[in-house]
């Protein structure tokens, strides 16, 4: 093999320049976060340069106005119930699923009809669904975690589904001859050897409900309850013309997620790629 | 197949039928409704008759469908040609002999992980404010304003928003992609002197085939569906210029008093996405083989 480790300066510096696309949306989101409006003037400078003053005003403000912590809250609960469910639901259905195919042809039949799933647009259920979650109740946190356990289901399904067909049959049968039940022998021996999985499920489920805006604005509408980002909607007339209000509360709503990433970047990344692939 | 374990059959299907009836309460039942609406002039309250196929015959001759329909596609098959030739190019120079490699990649999957909403209030200002200074400054027409506020150009500051967050994602994937390209394939063509030019074309580029359809076909069905960046940065406007097709049936199924009608909307927007779908997966399939 040719070890040619000749870097390729041109290449890296035209690189490291095209970062600029990425940082200055966010570089003159922080910028205006920090400064009072009566420093945003009409010209470039107005929004760009630094403000005369390093203040956290603006963000103290807009805690109290989104009522931040209770949004945060919200958003934590909600993704990370779906998570915790998510693994512990798909992980046991994309087991059955993939051994049980091998055997059966209905399995193979439960497998296609999930699986389709994936090809279902939000918007055709949308508004039936706002009727029936509100009848059953559900109108709130509790039904927009169903539905997304339901709404990332054919995607993790066949995920997991997947992971099942390099997994050697040994294990389990051993296990069986010793007269382990199968429940007992997914929970020790297969969930734990499903970890790989896991983590891409759990990235991408988390990145999908994270962000998403449209299920809790239409679910959870009238429980005066919000997400993170359904805060930033739902309070635009009180920030009104104070963009730098605005801005501090976009801020604080990226901050989490961008933590999440910075921590785990290198999973995130692997979990994106190995799930697209695959899916 | 194995001989029969029907303590093991039990526990299957223990599993999968609370399974199954949780994915159909919440996913085929509301579609089946969903269908069934279409039916009717349901306004989201109140009674409702059967009218048929009605709602289906009014959607073709609904100008403001209609206008919805061209936007989506215009900004989806646009979007899709920019999103996949940019990715291309990124994962190319991102899989480069370069420094800082993993670095440079993490910086540019970042645009991915914020939410559409917020990354569409933080554009519009930059739209609204930041070009059209820009604008004056340098004297280029069409910036002083706006794009925003123009009808004719208001698409093209959600385009620049959708592209600039899915780029990122498909340029992971392509870099994946161009990971299993074995290294002794390039040495081969190296070693014929084949250009660059060529030796990506003949060489590179059949072999992520399949990482190509897996992004055409991502790219397009989010981009059909974009809702979030409208939602911040136009509000479907000016003029109904930017009106998704998720858009319109939110805002007029859920508040406009045309509940049945969006339904029956959404009903032929489903089947749109599933045909462009399989038809991109058949063509590329083909294509792989050709390769």
């Amino acid at each position: 093999m040719e070890e040619n480790k000749r870097t390729n300066w041109g290449l890296t510096i035209a690189l490291i320049l095209g970062t600029v696309v990425v940082f200055f949306p966010l570089y003159m989101a922080v910028i205006i976060a920090f400064k009072q409006p009566s420093e945003m003037t009409n010209d470039i400078a107005g929004a760009l340069a630094f403000p005369s003053r390093w203040s956290l005003d603006n963000f103290k403000q807009a805690m109290e106005v989104t009522d931040f912590w209770h949004s945060l809250g919200n958003s934590l609960l909600i993704t990370l119930a779906t998570i915790g469910l998510s693994l512990l639901i798909h992980s046991i259905a994309g087991y059955v699923i993939g051994r049980g195919m091998a055997e059966k042809k209905s399995f193979r039949l439960i497998y296609l009809y999930i699986v389709s799933g994936m090809f279902v647009p939000f918007s055709i259920l949308m508004m039936p669904l706002v009727k029936q979650t509100a009848q059953m109740g559900l109108g709130n946190r509790a039904g927009v975690i169903i539905l997304y356990l339901v709404f990332y289901m054919p995607m993790n399904v066949l995920l997991y589904t997947g992971y099942m067909k390099n997994m050697p049959l040994a294990l389990e049968e051993a296990a069986n001859i010793d007269g382990a039940s199968t429940w007992k022998t997914f929970w020790q021996i297969i969930f734990p050897m499903m970890t790989p999985m896991h983590a891409t499920v759990a990235i991408l489920t988390a990145l999908g409900t994270w962000n998403d805006v449209m299920t809790p604005l239409v679910i959870m509408s009238g429980t005066g309850q919000n997400t993170l980002p359904l805060a930033q909607l739902n309070f635009q007339t009180q920030f009104g013309t104070n963009y730098n209000l605005a801005f501090a509360s976009y801020i604080l709503a990226l901050i989490p997620i961008l933590l999440f990433y910075i921590i785990c970047q290198k999973q995130i990344l692997n979990g994106v790629a190995n799930g697209a692939v695959k899916g | 197949m194995k001989k029969k374990m029907t303590g093991r059959d039990k526990t299957f299907w223990a599993v999968i039928i609370p399974v199954l009836v949780l994915f159909f309460t919440f996913n085929t039942l509301p579609m089946i409704k969903g269908l069934i609406y279409s039916f009717t002039n349901y306004k989201g309250y109140g009674s409702y008759d059967y009218i048929g196929l009605r709602n289906y015959q009014d959607l073709f001759t609904d100008a403001r469908v209609g206008k919805s329909y061209l936007f989506t596609f215009k900004y989806a098959l646009v979007g899709t040609v920019l999103v996949n030739v940019l990715s291309l190019v990124m994962a190319l120079g991102l899989n480069g002999r370069i420094r800082f490699k993993s670095a440079l990649r993490g910086i540019y999957f970042v645009p991915n992980i914020l939410g559409g909403l917020v990354i569409g209030y933080i554009f519009s200002f930059l739209f609204t404010y930041i070009l059209p200074a820009v604008g004056s400054a340098t004297g280029i027409g069409f910036l002083q304003n706006s794009i925003l506020a123009s009808e004719k150009h208001a698409w093209i500051g959600v385009l620049v928003v959708g592209v600039w967050q899915a780029v990122a994602m498909n340029t992971i994937i392509y870099i994946s992609g161009l990971q299993t390209v074995p290294q002794d394939v390039y040495e081969a063509s190296m070693l014929d002197g084949a250009g660059k030019w060529k030796e990506f074309w003949k060489i590179t580029f059949p072999l992520v085939m399949p990482f190509v359809t897996i992004n055409l076909v991502l790219s397009t069905k989010n981009l059909l569906m974009v809702f979030d960046q409208i939602m911040s940065l136009t509000k479907g406007g000016p003029a109904q210029s930017t009106e998704s097709i998720s858009y319109l049936i939110y805002r007029n199924g859920m508040d406009g008093g045309q509940f049945g009608f969006q339904s029956a909307n959404a009903v032929i927007f489903f089947i749109v996405i599933v045909a462009i779908s399989v038809f991109q997966m058949t063509v590329m399939n083909k294509k792989e083989e050709q390769l």
